[in-house]
């Protein structure tokens, strides 16, 4: 019959705008951003940060400037050179280490490939800056961060990434006590 | 000299009659006239032009225009080594990346040789069911948006499609652009409890969403005479220009390479292909709701019967792949047709050759012959129903 469409229509949009009322896992709120926080999941990835044990970022940093995550990058954004002593010895840490966010795509690469677990995905997402160039470009004191925000951040990953670290150190140190 | 050609010099012949200058079509005397509809129309669904010849209302002569969202796709990837591939993929048909992943890790295992574990496929194929069923909500919210339904179908649809990107934000760390799959496997395993959540939520809210749909849309009479006999494509046509996915079963061809092809291990699963009749926007329209009924009874099974194991080959390379000289091209039944890759390896670290047939850009070679005929209106009806994303045609 003609019109029956229109009636059952507007009986279902109905019984959403009334049911929503009543069952809140039907519905979809809006949060009030930026009063209220959406709740991100761990495995939000946004863009890399650098890792430093300690309270130091220069002396605590992960990064042995193995240019893994420089040369896997899919974009080439990161940029890398290494410290040398005053002999011109490659020492291992990074003295430049660039991150230009206006190229990263996030795709999280880096971290994976990162063989001392120094690279990692950020969540801090409140990045806007009034100037595109420079201030897009992160130099090493605005990439590390401590290993305290990341446990924060990635409770689960960084227990698994401290308990791997903890298991090398302590089979370093019995090497190097075992031919003593 | 410049005296000849003042008007009362000219000779009496060379004067044109109205009727030479103006184009006029067949017997009738009115004017055509030529529309461009884009690049930024909203009803566009992106950055694509419709040239649109109209006489009156009716459709003479459509032009597509693409290619304003090229991002040099192929060469980059050509620039790069394999496994930085995966990154890009994502952004071909953004909708779904989750698919565009597995046809190029596809692509990649075929030419290297490289084995999938049995539980790593058991995933995939949830995930790509998953691809497959966001993209089938979003098409069917935006073509009733099309349609003048003015938003109600739409929001309920961007609702369960957020739910759905909720969970694939959880696991993959990015609602759109996933970066999920790798060579050989997946990136990390899925939790026994995603896996449940995923089921409860196909089984409760999804499940009422798609009755829900049907009650509210699939049988009203607005929809009917809107959609029924628009844009109709014959099947001779369909197979003839390569159209391939839901768009070729709407005209009735019983084409799905999860069957054709049996790739991945779809023929452990039980599911029908829904095949159309007509051709036109409404079966194209059914085609989607009725697919993402089978797509669900597929991640149930798979869900049921996933066994334990390894999420990824151990043995596979991905960082520094070098597939030994040689070609491949692996296709999967994406959720707007047959996506595939084509690779050329030359040993290196880089793909000599990479090229990808995207279903958009070929469903897309027919929007001429199915708007001819058809009012401006429904031009637009007919663009929704052949499902395309921008980032996929253009590359
Ligand atoms: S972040 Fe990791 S991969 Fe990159 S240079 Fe440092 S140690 Fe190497
Ligand atoms: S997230 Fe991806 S694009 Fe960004 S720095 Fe890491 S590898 Fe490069």
């Amino acid at each position: 019959m003609l019109g029956t469409g229109i009636i059952k229509g507007l009986y279902i949009t109905a019984k959403n705008f009334v049911g929503t009322y009543f069952n809140p896992d039907e519905r979809l709120t809006t949060l009030q951003y930026p009063e209220e926080a959406a709740c991100i999941p761990e495995n939000y990835r946004n863009f890399p940060f650098l890792i430093y044990d300690g309270s130091d970022p220069v002396e605590g940093l992960r990064c042995v400037a193995c240019k893994m995550c420089e040369n896997e990058c899919p974009p080439r954004c990161i940029s890398i050179v290494a410290e040398r002593d005053e002999k011109g010895k490659i020492l291992k840490r990074p003295r430049v280490f660039e991150l230009d966010i206006s190229v990263c795509m996030g795709c999280g690469i880096c971290a994976e490939v990162c063989p001392f677990d120094s690279i990692k995905m950020d969540h801090h997402f409140e990045i806007a800056t009034a100037e595109r160039f420079d201030s897009l470009r992160l130099n090493l004191p605005q990439l590390a961060k401590s290993n305290e925000y990341f446990r924060k951040t990635h409770p689960i990953d960084a227990l698994a990434v401290d308990t791997k670290r903890a298991e090398k150190a302590n089979k370093a140190a019995s090497k190097t006590q075992s031919p003593a | 000299m410049g005296k000849n050609f003042l008007a009362e010099n000219l000779p009496e012949t060379t004067v044109c009659s109205p009727a030479e200058v103006r184009p006029f079509y067949d017997d009738f005397h009115g004017d055509l006239m030529e529309i461009s509809m884009g690049p930024h129309h909203p009803s566009t669904h992106g950055v694509f032009r419709m040239d649109v010849t109209l006489d009156g209302e009716i459709v003479v002569k459509l032009k597509p225009v693409f290619g304003y969202l090229h991002r040099n796709h192929e060469k980059i990837a050509e620039g790069n080594s394999y496994f930085a591939a995966i990154p890009y993929t994502d952004r071909l048909d953004y909708l779904c990346s989750l698919t565009n992943n597995w046809a190029y890790v596809h692509a990649v295992e075929k030419l290297a040789g490289i084995t999938v574990p049995e539980r790593a496929e058991y995933l995939r194929i949830i995930l790509g069911e998953l691809g497959r069923l966001i993209n089938h909500v979003c098409l069917v919210g935006f073509l009733l948006n099309d349609l003048g339904t003015s938003f109600t179908p739409l929001l309920y649809s961007l609702r369960e499609r957020e739910r759905m990107l909720d969970l694939v934000e959880e696991l993959t760390g990015s609602r759109m652009m996933c970066n999920f799959f790798r060579f050989g496997g997946l990136r990390t395993d899925i939790s026994a409890d995603w896996l449940a959540r995923l089921k409860g939520y196909l089984e409760g809210l999804f499940a009422r969403y798609l009755d829900e749909q049907d009650a509210l849309l699939t049988g009203n009479e607005i929809l009917l005479a809107r959609t029924q006999g628009v844009g109709v494509l014959s099947p001779e046509l369909a197979v003839r220009a390569g159209i391939t996915g839901p768009m070729l079963r709407a005209s009735g061809v019983n084409y799905d390479i999860r069957k054709v092809d049996r790739y991945s291990i779809y023929e452990r699963f039980n599911f029908g292909i829904p095949i159309g009749a007509h051709g036109d926007t409404y079966d194209r329209y059914m085609m989607r709701m009725l697919e993402m009924r089978e797509s669900v009874k597929i991640i149930l099974q798979a869900i049921r019967t996933v066994p334990a194991g390894e999420h990824i080959n151990p043995n596979a390379k991905n960082r520094g792949l070098r597939p030994k000289a040689g070609e491949s091209y692996a296709r999967i039944e994406g959720p707007k047709g047959e996506l595939g890759f084509y690779l050329i390896s030359d040993g290196s670290a880089k793909p000599y050759r990479f090229r990808i047939r995207p279903p958009s850009l070929i469903n897309l070679t027919v929007l001429e012959e199915i708007c001819i005929g058809q009012t401006l209106a429904d031009t637009v009806v007919i663009l929704g129903g052949v499902d395309i994303v921008l980032g996929e045609v253009d590359r």
